[in-house]
């Protein structure tokens, strides 16, 4: 039994470097595998899950994140890259180090507040908690450190894996629900995609903030 | 029960006109204002016999909010008001049958006027919190729309505006008091509320939500501001029905809350309307004799009389909250005939200032004077109305401040040394406006109507329509009549008495003669109205004999008295300034900071001299017009907020949701 907390543990510990990988990585090609890997973590996680508490309804949820989010969406964010033409190197608003020093932060802080917040739970659910509170914090961190669409849509679909790892730790979110949240980060991700290709074709780029030029914007 | 029936029948006509009015067009529309004086006719009766008989009349419709419904109950109490609402509904809707349908904006004012005559029956009907609001928000949105009618006019917008912001501020109050009256429970009918009293800390705070939300309904100072600007704008009939009956559903709720709902009084709750009612009395009567604007001034008086009110209204609950019944018998009996009897004599003044305004289309006193003579009936019902509003005996005014004053004189029994110090100081405070209510009056009177012309178009009014003299006849009539039989509303007043502070005035006829009201026993305070007219009529008329009698020539009539050089010039009369100058001298450099400049040419210059004057409101600087800064200076600075890049406001977001869980990390 121990044991299969030991290996929850390491595969979400992996996602959280995944994360830190993501914040610090140059290039979009680099960041979409980043991602990747990430994901396909995810579904080991949620997998072995499954089969440690003996849950067979969570192999749906390890497959959709596998397939959707382990291979179809970095495939297709890769092609629409290619299309675009922005291998080149994603600009960032912060440097790499202030922004892993407070992702650090961030992660010392969801495991404070999991540590207060919910004393009463089980010490290997809590450190599951934490774990993936950091994940949500560090997606969100890079969705504002970097000024390209792309990376925004993938520090959103991070946040979205940290909140099916919670989900799954937690043992409370029936499939149901699950696959709502995952169709609704679908859903939003059209809608980004959409969007990045809008401000493609008016602008000629997918810095975002040439919006801002655009719409006379006081800085 | 008939009354019932009778009831609904007559709000139903009311609301039946409204609707009328919106659809009907041209000559059909002369039935909006009879049926209008009927409705209140009928409501008035049945208020009348429910006041007299002390039968309450109940009924809860299914309509409103699901688990609330919609509760209405006639009690004496709001019989009373209703008596005070009804009669000036009926004095309005009969002025109104005088109005060039032709020449006045009557169209726009039609479907409105029942509406609002409608709202306010129905805020003294309601018997939930529900059904109080409801009407209460419908009483002020009417009247905003009456107010605005005139909205080509910049200055009626502006009152318009301002009176809206007012109102809205003033539900919300009420809303808040109504939510700690029901408390945590949220019993929102008024019989739950009845039942459980908040605690004390809570019913402080109902009552100050309870005296911002009627206060500034009322014009309580210092909320006063909106009152002199939008009461005048309305058609005059409307402006009656404003200042003469609105003010008084603001004096009900607050009673209704105060001495019904709020269960027993503790002795310093009553600190607040007293310091506000007395400043209210008289700051309202300095800024009334400094105005120059007849119907403005009218509105100003109307702030004093609310003061007034409010100080009765205090004083009834220290004596309540002392066990001291009878004596909160008399300030509450002060209170409402007051309340009464100014809703006759306000009314009154304010259609003749709306017959004044519609013969010379002025209301500025530099354009009015000698109206005495070319519309000597409005002149007539005017002084009437001028002299009870000066609280002069034997007219309706005085009954109440009489007793007023029998309050304040028995309040130094109080055994609390906040109340026991501060009531000489009152009492000085309402002497001092009563005096100047006196000064306010001789100075409208004398610059409308006496003296000579200050305008062609005053050189050539006419008198009123003769609905609408009947309708200033009606209120002068009454004005006079409640003078002389004050004791006998007194009276009438008992079964109200009661149930608010459970002690009663002495009983009718222990006074020397049937019409004597005795405040607490005959051996210390009679007024016998009666005599006193009678004394007054048999003095004047031996005078008038003795004097014709003795005079060498017969009556002749000389040009207007003009300090003996009768100047071709109008301009050079006494004016309303002039009058006003010396209580400027006196009080306004302390009130309103006030500045004279004479600019005087040099010999041999032929450019004329200028005399200016300039007032600050200093309660207007401070109170609105800096709170209006302040919140203009801040969205400007927010306005920025609004123009951020996407990532800029994740970054806020962000920040925001970090520095909560920083929050519940440390804090938990």
């Amino acid at each position: 039994m121990n044991q299969a907390y030991e290996i929850s543990h390491l595969l979400s510990g992996v996602m959280l470097v995944t994360s830190f990988a993501l914040l610090y990585q140059q290039r979009i090609a680099a960041v979409l595998n980043a991602f990747a890997a990430q994901s396909i973590v995810l579904a080991l996680a949620v997998a072995w899950a499954a089969w440690s508490s003996n849950r067979p309804d969570l192999f749906i949820t390890a497959l959709i994140a596998f397939t959707l989010k382990g291979i179809v969406i970095p495939v297709a964010l890769r092609r629409t890259v290619t299309r675009l033409g922005i291998h080149r190197e994603v600009e960032k608003v912060v440097g790499v180090g202030a922004a892993l020093l407070v992702g650090l932060a961030l992660t010392g802080l969801a495991q404070a507040l999991v540590v207060k917040v919910a004393s009463g739970t089980a010490s290997h659910a809590r450190e599951e908690l934490a774990l993936a509170l950091a994940i949500i914090l560090l997606g969100f961190l890079m969705m504002i450190v970097r000024r390209n669409a792309v990376t925004q849509v993938v520090g959103f679909m991070s946040m979205e894996n940290g909140l099916i790892l919670a989900a799954t730790g937690a043992r409370g979110m029936p499939l149901v629900v699950e696959v709502s949240v995952a169709f609704s980060v679908l859903i939003a991700l059209f809608v980004f995609a959409v969007f990045v290709f809008r401000i493609r074709e008016r602008f000629d780029t997918v810095d975002i903030e040439a919006l801002d030029r655009m719409r006379g914007d006081r800085r | 029960m008939p009354e019932l029936s009778a009831l609904g029948a007559a709000l139903g006509a009311l609301a039946a006109a409204a609707v009328f009015a919106t659809l009907a067009r041209g000559a059909a529309l002369a039935l909006v204002y009879p049926l209008c004086a009927m409705a209140a006719l009928v409501l008035g009766a049945v208020d009348l016999r429910v006041l007299l008989t002390g039968t309450e009349l109940t009924q809860q419709l299914p309509i409103g909010l699901p688990t609330i419904g919609f509760h209405l109950r006639l009690d004496p109490l709001s019989a009373f008001f209703g008596i005070v609402i009804n009669g000036g509904i009926l004095a309005a809707s009969v002025y109104g049958m005088g109005f060039d349908r032709a020449k006045e904006l009557t169209r726009r004012v039609e479907p409105l006027f029942p509406l609002f005559a409608a709202a306010m029956n129905l805020v003294l009907l309601a018997d939930d919190a529900y059904a109080f609001l409801f009407s209460w928000e419908l009483m002020s949105l009417a009247s905003w729309a009456l107010v605005v009618v005139r909205h080509t006019d910049p200055e009626s917008r502006r009152a318009a505006h301002l009176y809206l912001v007012m109102a809205a501020i003033g539900t919300a109050a009420l809303l808040f008091a109504f939510g700690g009256l029901a408390g945590p429970a949220g019993g929102y009918a008024f019989d739950t509320m009845r039942g459980h009293p908040p605690q004390p800390m809570v019913a402080a705070l109902v009552l100050a939500a309870a005296l911002i939300g009627c206060g500034s309904k009322g014009g309580l100072v210092p909320l006063h501001a909106w009152l002199p600007l939008a009461h005048p704008a309305a058609p005059s009939h409307v402006s009656a029905l404003m200042s003469g009956v609105m003010t008084k559903v603001a004096i009900y709720g607050f009673v209704r809350i105060a001495f019904d709902l709020l269960g027993p009084p503790a002795w310093w709750w009553a600190l607040p309307p007293i310091i506000l009612g007395a400043l209210t009395a008289v700051l309202g009567l300095l800024y009334a004799v400094l105005d120059r604007d007849l119907k403005r001034v009218l509105a100003y008086s109307t702030i004093e009389n609310v003061g007034v009110i409010f100080v009765a209204l205090g004083l009834a609950l220290a004596f309540r909250a002392n066990g001291q019944h009878d004596a909160a018998a008399v300030a509450m009996a002060a209170a409402l005939l007051h309340a009464l009897n100014h809703s006759w004599f306000k009314s009154l003044l304010f259609l003749g200032a709306g017959a004044v305004l519609h013969a010379t289309g002025r209301r500025d006193f530099d354009g009015l004077g000698g109206l005495i003579h070319r519309m000597p009936r409005t002149a007539a019902f005017f002084l009437v109305g001028a002299l009870a509003a000066s609280a002069l005996p034997p007219l309706n005014g005085f009954v109440s401040e009489w007793l007023l004053f029998q309050a304040v004189i028995a309040a130094p029994a109080l055994p609390q040394a906040a109340l026991h110090f501060a009531s000489p100081a009152i009492g000085a405070m309402l002497a001092l406006a009563a005096a100047l209510a006196a000064a306010c009056f001789v100075r409208v009177y004398g610059t409308a109507f006496l003296g000579r012309p200050r305008s062609a178009e005053a050189g050539q009014a006419h008198d009123a329509p003769i609905a609408q003299q009947i309708a200033m006849g009606g209120l002068a009539f009454l004005c006079i009549l409640g003078g002389l039989l004050g004791s006998v509303l007194a009276t009438a007043l008992a079964p109200v008495l009661g149930d608010l502070v459970g002690g009663g005035l002495p009983r009718a006829g222990s006074g020397p003669t049937v019409f004597s009201l005795v405040a607490f026993d005959p051996a210390r305070s009679i007024y016998d109205a009666p005599v006193i007219a009678l004394f007054v009529a048999i003095a004047s008329l031996t005078t008038l004999v003795v004097v014709h009698r003795l005079s060498a020539r017969r009556t002749r009539r000389g040009p207007a008295w003009d300090c003996g050089f009768p100047d071709p010039s109008p301009a050079t009369q006494y004016t309303a300034s002039s009058f006003a100058q010396p209580l400027r001298r006196v009080y306004g450099a302390a009130a309103f900071a006030a500045q004279e400049t004479v600019v005087m040419p040099p010999p041999g210059d032929i450019q004329p001299a200028r005399f200016s004057v300039v007032l600050v409101d200093h309660v207007w600087r401070a109170l609105y017009a800096a709170p209006g800064r302040a919140v203009l200076g801040l969205s400007e600075r927010l306005n920025a907020l609004q123009f951020l890049s996407i990532r800029r406001y994740l970054v806020l977001m962000f920040a925001a949701l970090v520095i909560l869980l920083a929050i519940a990390a440390v804090t938990t």
